[in-house]
């Protein structure tokens, strides 16, 4: 299969005619090494051979969003990026990933490689502590303790997260008697705490309703100027909506990758059109 | 040819649900109620028992002399209750750190060899006859020790809590979801950090549940505490010297000739179950405040 942009992570295609939004972020794009970069990875779950030789180039400070049907891979893409699945037993993996041009995959320290990734999963997970408490735990985790520090700290993730007018009142109230869509706004705040360089976002508005998806799509865009954000979802309007990169999965494999706009308007691989036009998945 | 058409099934008559399906209904109904019901007659004839003849005895002074010697009237059990109370501080101490520890270890670890033979270790121990941890103790604590004590009868205790203490741990802690462990790994947490500050509070409420049920347990023993704390008339709460406790007492008293004596062992078992049942609920209570 000839992938799009099989050559990409050296040369991004030239910025063409699309919509407005996107024209300062692809002549922006090239001048710039990539943050993220899969090389050839494979990935296998014991006999399942989950990812195929992906290779893409994910550029800093935008929004790229990966979309497939289940099953596809796309979460374990995203979980490859801080190694999460290095918590499920019977992973091999071959190929590479680097952060910043570094090589993550070999015996790399993994506590340091997920403070500068850091991730929101599916459902909001926070944990049974005060809200305080939960934005704190990774300021404490890396030895800060002075109370004023971590007061100002935490005020500036959850202002960052767009949460702070909501709770400012009651921080010491546990996290869980928040709505689902400000629990959250409370993880992604919890992640920020830690100053990442890389948000993974693990379908992180599929257990909410309309309106905190909505909020929760914002911050994704208000957040971009100075992070790296990967975003899976199952929900290809939403995609489009956010992203400035697309990348398609189907069974393990990339398909398409590129801008959103462009993917969205004249995929070039027949399976990317047959997805995004509702035919399967 | 023209696709056939199903014929209509044959229309169900609704007159009611069957005889026989009413009978069998209200038959195995009525087996379920009776048994409910009998498993409260033993907990009933229990309390009345020990309602109806422990409360003669029941006065402040059960609670506030050491017993006297035979033929002298009143007399209490103050020093037993305090040696109960202290035996199950030591059992705890011993018990509740080695327990959770090795819960912890089992549910976050124990996915080898050795934690499957711990795990069939720590069933294997919960049914272990009471007294024959008694035997055990005696032979660990009270011979090399010279004497019986009250550290004998702790350790005894801490026995028998032992497994239900490691085998619940682990059960609260598999019960933490697994997305909190997620949450703290992708904040770059290390995995001790990850057991101490975030599994290990969201399970404190039903390890200490286990852990309190355990002493419940543990208060009533009578067998090991034979061997080990042996019993004292005296007050003492000197852990190297044998020391008073509730079933202790109650089972010489009962043993006695001594109609006075009969009398207060039904007090003291009186005294015991209410004790117990307080632990109970102080316990709800505090679960409840955790949560």
């Amino acid at each position: 299969m000839t992938l799009d942009t099989e050559v990409a992570p050296v040369a991004p295609p030239p910025p063409r005619l699309q919509a407005t939004v996107h024209t300062e972020e692809a002549a922006a794009t090239p001048a710039r090494p990539p943050k993220l970069t899969a090389r050839a990875f494979d990935l296998f779950y014991g006999a399942v051979h989950a990812l195929k030789k992906v290779t893409l180039a994910i550029p800093p400070d935008s929004v790229t969003a990966i979309i497939g049907p289940s099953g596809c891979g796309k979460s374990t893409l995203l979980r490859s990026f801080n190694r999460m699945n290095d918590l499920i037993r019977g992973v091999r993996t071959s190929g590479r990933i680097t952060l910043d041009g570094e090589d993550i995959l070999g015996p790399t320290d993994v506590v340091t490689l997920r403070r500068r990734v850091g991730m929101v999963f599916q459902r909001p997970n926070p944990f049974p502590m005060s809200i305080f408490d939960n934005v704190a735990f990774g300021l404490r985790l890396l030895g800060v303790r002075d109370r004023g520090e971590l007061e100002g700290r935490v005020e500036l993730s959850l202002r960052r997260a767009a949460l702070w007018d909501e709770v400012k009142d009651r921080l010491e109230v546990g996290a869980l008697q928040l709505s689902g869509g400000q629990q959250q706004r409370l993880c992604i705040a919890r992640g920020l705490a830690v100053e990442p360089e890389v948000l993974l976002m693990d379908e992180p508005a599929s257990a909410l309703d309309p309106t905190a998806t909505a909020r929760i799509e914002e911050l994704v865009l208000a957040l971009k100027s100075s992070y790296t954000i990967v975003v899976v979802t199952h929900n290809m309007q939403q995609a489009a909506r956010i992203s400035d990169r697309t990348a398609f999965m189907l069974s393990g494999e990339l398909i398409e990758y590129g801008e959103t706009s462009r993917i969205f308007t004249s995929p070039r691989q027949k399976l990317t059109e047959d997805y995004i036009t509702g035919r399967f998945g | 040819m023209t696709p056939r058409v199903p014929e209509p099934f044959p229309r169900i008559r609704f007159g009611g649900v069957s005889r026989t399906r009413r009978v069998t209904d209200a038959v195995v109904l009525g087996g379920c109620r009776v048994a409910a019901w009998l498993t409260l007659v033993p907990l009933g004839l229990v309390l009345w028992h020990l309602v109806d003849k422990g409360r003669h005895a029941l006065t402040v002074g059960f609670f506030v002399h050491n017993p006297k010697p035979v033929g002298e009237p009143g007399g209490g059990m103050a020093n037993a209750i305090v040696g109960t109370f202290v035996l199950l501080g030591i059992a705890a101490a011993i018990a509740v750190p080695v327990g959770v520890a090795a819960g912890v270890y089992l549910a976050e670890y124990g996915r080898n060899r050795f934690a499957t033979t711990v795990r069939y270790v720590a069933d294997v121990l919960s049914g272990v006859p009471s007294i024959v941890v008694g035997v055990v103790a005696y032979g660990l604590v009270v011979i090399p020790m010279g004497r019986f004590s009250a550290f004998a009868g702790g350790v005894s205790l801490a026995i028998l809590m032992l497994p239900t203490i490691v085998r619940s741990t682990e059960e609260m802690v598999l019960l933490v979801p697994r997305s909190y462990r997620e949450g703290a790994l992708a904040l770059g947490a290390p995995e001790w950090r990850v057991t101490q500050q975030v599994v290990l509070p969201a399970a404190a409420a039903g390890i200490t549940t286990s852990c309190m049920l355990a002493l419940a347990r543990a208060a009533g023993e009578t067998a090991p505490l034979l061997f080990t704390a042996l019993g004292n008339r005296f007050w003492s709460v000197a852990l190297d010297r044998p020391i008073g406790s509730l079933p202790v007492l109650i089972f010489d008293y009962a043993r006695s000739p001594y109609e006075d004596w009969n009398r207060q062992a039904w007090t003291g078992a009186l005294v015991l179950l209410i004790l117990i049942a307080l632990m109970s609920a102080a316990l709800r209570y505090t679960t409840r405040r955790i949560r």
